[in-house]
């Protein structure tokens, strides 16, 4: 795999921490979408989404994360991921830009800790902030 | 050149699978009728195509086997060897290590490292054992000519010129046949005047010939002289010139078709079936549909219609009159239904071809029980979504292999109970509506219905109690359960853990569904019933609240109303009394967490079935029925309750379908 499409990340916020996924996952983001409640799902499953034509689940990815719930508002964004065969929408405060960081400045994640941080891949540091760095497989797992 | 093979061999993998396919049916009409050397020119043609392409393509073993199945059918064109039943098995074994190759390929990309060798030292020994008697007929010392040539012999004798044919054999690996030839021609051009050649110039231009080409030339030139030149032509393998004076008997015709044309043109006969059997071609190098052209045009005649009037309806949103609107959107619409209707006949293969391979194995299989079995095959030409011709392949295998391994008795027993010797097998397709239905239907002994039932008590299937009101079609029904099989003694054929809740179930994860008839000592006829396309089924919309979702029409047996107060609560489960049965009644707003409102008296409810069971889906309101593109909902939501699907309405938004299978 070529080291440029490697170390970039797209980056977007949640609960005003900078979180990152590799590029190479994101299919693209999207304006939040109506979506079409699925019953009997888990409650982070916000249903699924009209992506044109295709079906796609919806994820809260605060709700997955557990972290509080926060109102839909104008800066809202889906970004829809791919990882394995199992395309989904993942609902984030905000998305913006995509960085580059090396891989000598990525931390691998502190272990022991009594929260739970399987979710988490490791932390990258760039000059002015540090970025979570999310293990898609296990967002994507139910 | 590796790359360049590559390039080829999907094409090559193709072409193989064609004339395999028709080799295979060329065989099966030999055994019936193996005095006809027809049948043998045919497959002598075909085993000779996939030497030529196998050689091209490197495939030696392929090359090898071919090569030597020529030979003796070459035998048996020169009435050396008679075709025999061990001949006729022979081939088949040839024709399956081709098929074997050939799916290696398919696979691997190699042929694989069997040689073949027993097949080939079978092949030469028949030659050997019947050659012994008669010596190298070497050959033929007769010509067959048209009236105008034989004058044009006639005059050149006259004039002192001689006259030669000339055969030539092009190498295997020769790319460019058609060059090649041209070459021939002009060289011979040089030494006088060709007068004939076979098959015709302008076929040979066409490059519609195999490897050899025969030319006729007059001249003043001697036989020397013309080999020499023809030899420095490279790719040529072999040149054989015969002089053609008065040691040739030269048989005069006055045929239109002189004999030696025809060869050739059955081969174009062949050509054009084979274009129509084209859909034969299922293999794991990228899945393709090869389409007729005309209905590809359709197609984008269409998209062209609404690529026009998406223009005009994108002047129009500006200066929009209500009128012209309307107009225009019911246009688009009328459009978008046919062009929709031209995608899936792109779709469309004939069931054909999951058909054709079964000659073949109920010939197999009857020799192998000795049985003797006629295959009737009708509506082959039916055509169904390549989605679902890929799965109903095997259940069709299992249920013919049950109709020769149970049904069908062996002669002496049939002849016992005055029936004909030879036992019947149906196959039979056919659309209605849209679904497509295909019967497997033979002239067996039948299905015992007490048998399944003694059995599926032994197995402990079933209670004693409800064996006793069962009917006789409900008996029948056990042979679907899981873990049945009536097999007796564990055959090849029928004991691999199978059984017929296999057929249904795949059948039914197709939305189809199976039925049997059988009468005793008359026959058993399995009724398979499937949708024509799997992407696309009539649905009916019912609305939740604010929610719309999709009922499989399939599945939907009425609609009824009935009253609030009808409903009774039985051990927590409600019912109520539809056509004098008692059905259980859904509530489907509190399965499907959407909180209700005030109930009313009167309630819409959707009968649906699951075979024979039933149930009554309590909604909201029906919107309609509609034809509905199914959407998958993706490996993330593979196990989300009660819901089969999505699909994408008028408007955008989604619908979820229901899966009535998990509801009932």
């Amino acid at each position: 795999m070529s080291s440029a499409i490697d170390n970039k990340y797209v980056i977007f916020m949640l609960n005003k921490e900078y979180y990152g996924i590799p590029i190479d996952n994101v299919i693209s983001i999207e304006k939040m979408l109506k979506a079409t409640r699925i019953p009997n799902g888990p409650n982070y499953l916000k249903g699924v989404i009209n992506l044109r034509g295709e079906v796609i689940p919806l994820i809260d990815l605060r709700q997955k994360l557990n972290m509080s719930i926060k109102e839909i508002d104008k800066n809202t964004r889906i970004i829809v991921v791919n990882n394995e065969d199992i395309v989904a929408g993942l609902i984030v405060d905000s998305s913006s830009e995509v960085i580059e960081i090396d891989e000598e400045s990525i931390d691998e994640v502190p272990s022991s800790e009594n929260i739970n941080l399987s979710y988490i891949n490791g932390i990258g540091k760039t000059k002015d902030r540090l970025i979570i760095l999310l293990e898609l497989s296990k967002v994507l797992e139910n | 050149m590796d790359l360049d093979i590559n390039q080829y061999i999907n094409i090559f993998v193709e072409e193989s699978k064609e004339h395999l396919q028709s080799l295979n049916d060329v065989l099966l009409e030999l055994e019936k009728n193996p005095s006809n050397l027809e049948y043998i020119n045919e497959i002598f043609r075909v085993a000779h195509t996939l030497k030529g392409m196998s050689g091209t393509m490197g495939f030696t073993n392929m090359a090898n086997l071919t090569h030597d199945m020529e030979n003796v059918l070459q035998a048996i064109r020169n009435n050396e060897v008679e075709v025999s039943d061990e001949i006729i098995d022979l081939l088949f074994e040839c024709f399956d290590a081709l098929d074997t190759s050939v799916n290696h390929i398919i696979d691997h990309g190699s042929e694989g490292s069997t040689s073949n060798k027993d097949l080939i030292q079978k092949l030469n020994k028949l030659l050997s054992k019947e050659k012994n008697n008669k010596n190298n007929y070497s050959q033929r010392h007769t010509m067959e000519l048209e009236h105008h040539l034989v004058e044009v012999l006639n005059k050149a004798a006259q004039e002192g010129l001689s006259a030669y044919k000339i055969d030539i054999l092009l190498k295997e690996t020769c790319m460019l046949k058609a060059a090649r030839a041209f070459i021939v021609f002009n060289t011979l051009e040089t030494f006088g005047e060709i007068v004939y050649s076979n098959p015709p110039v302008e076929d040979i231009e066409d490059e519609k010939f195999d490897l050899t080409f025969s030319i006729m030339l007059i001249t003043s030139s001697i036989e020397a002289e013309l080999l020499d030149s023809l030899n420095q032509i490279s790719e040529i393998e072999k040149i054989e010139i015969t002089l053609l004076d008065d040691s040739i008997d030269i048989i005069e015709i006055n045929d239109v078709e002189p004999n030696t044309d025809k060869d050739f043109s059955e081969f174009h006969k062949e050509d054009t079936k084979n274009e129509k059997e084209t859909h034969s071609n299922v293999g794991k190098i990228g899945k393709t549909v090869r389409v007729d052209i005309d209905r590809l045009d359709n197609l984008m005649n269409l998209v062209s219609e609404l690529i026009i009037i998406k223009t005009r309806m994108d002047d129009l949103s500006g200066k929009a009159t209500g009128e012209n609107m309307t107009e225009a959107i019911e246009y688009l619409e009328r459009i978008t239904t046919s062009l929709h209707d031209a995608v899936m006949k792109v779709r469309m293969v004939p069931i054909e071809r999951v058909f054709n391979r079964f000659p073949r194995l109920v010939r197999d299989l009857s020799k192998e029980l000795g049985k003797e079995i006629d295959l009737q095959m009708s509506g082959e030409e039916t055509e169904v979504d390549r989605t679902v011709i890929d799965e109903i392949g095997d259940p069709l295998i299992h249920l013919i292999r049950n109709s020769i391994d149970h049904g069908i008795e062996l002669p002496k027993d049939r002849i016992k109970i005055g029936k004909p010797e030879r036992g019947n097998l149906i196959l039979k397709s056919y659309p209605d509506g849209n679904n497509v239905v295909i019967e497997v239907e033979d002239d067996g002994k039948g299905i015992d219905y007490k048998k399944i039932v003694r059995k599926a008590l032994e197995k402990g299937l079933l209670t004693e109690k409800e064996a006793e009101n069962l009917s006789i079609e409900e008996s029948i029904n056990l042979l679907f359960l899981p873990g049945f099989s009536t097999a007796e003694k564990v055959s090849d054929l029928s004991g691999r853990g199978v059984g017929l809740d296999v057929v249904k179930s795949k059948i039914e994860s197709i939305n189809g569904s199976v039925e049997v008839e059988s009468v005793e000592d008359k026959g058993t006829k399995f009724i398979i019933r499937i949708p024509l396309t799997l992407a696309i089924i009539q649905a009916l919309l019912i609305k939740l609240s604010d929610e719309i979702y999709a009922i499989p029409l399939s599945s939907v047996t009425e609609i009824v109303n009935i009253s609030s107060s009808d409903i009774r609560d039985v051990q927590g489960q409600e019912i109520a009394l539809y056509r004098g049965k008692t059905i259980p009644v859904l509530r489907l707003k509190a399965l499907l967490e959407i909180p209700e409102d005030d109930v009313d008296e009167d309630l819409v409810v959707v009968v649906v079935n699951k075979g024979e069971k039933q149930a009554g889906l309590i909604v909201d309101s029906l919107i309609g029925q509609q034809e509905i593109v199914i959407k998958s909902l993706g490996k993330y939501l593979a196990g989300i309750k009660y819901i089969s699907g999505a699909t994408i309405l008028g408007n955008g938004n989604i619908s979820l379908i229901l899966d009535v299978n998990s509801l009932i």
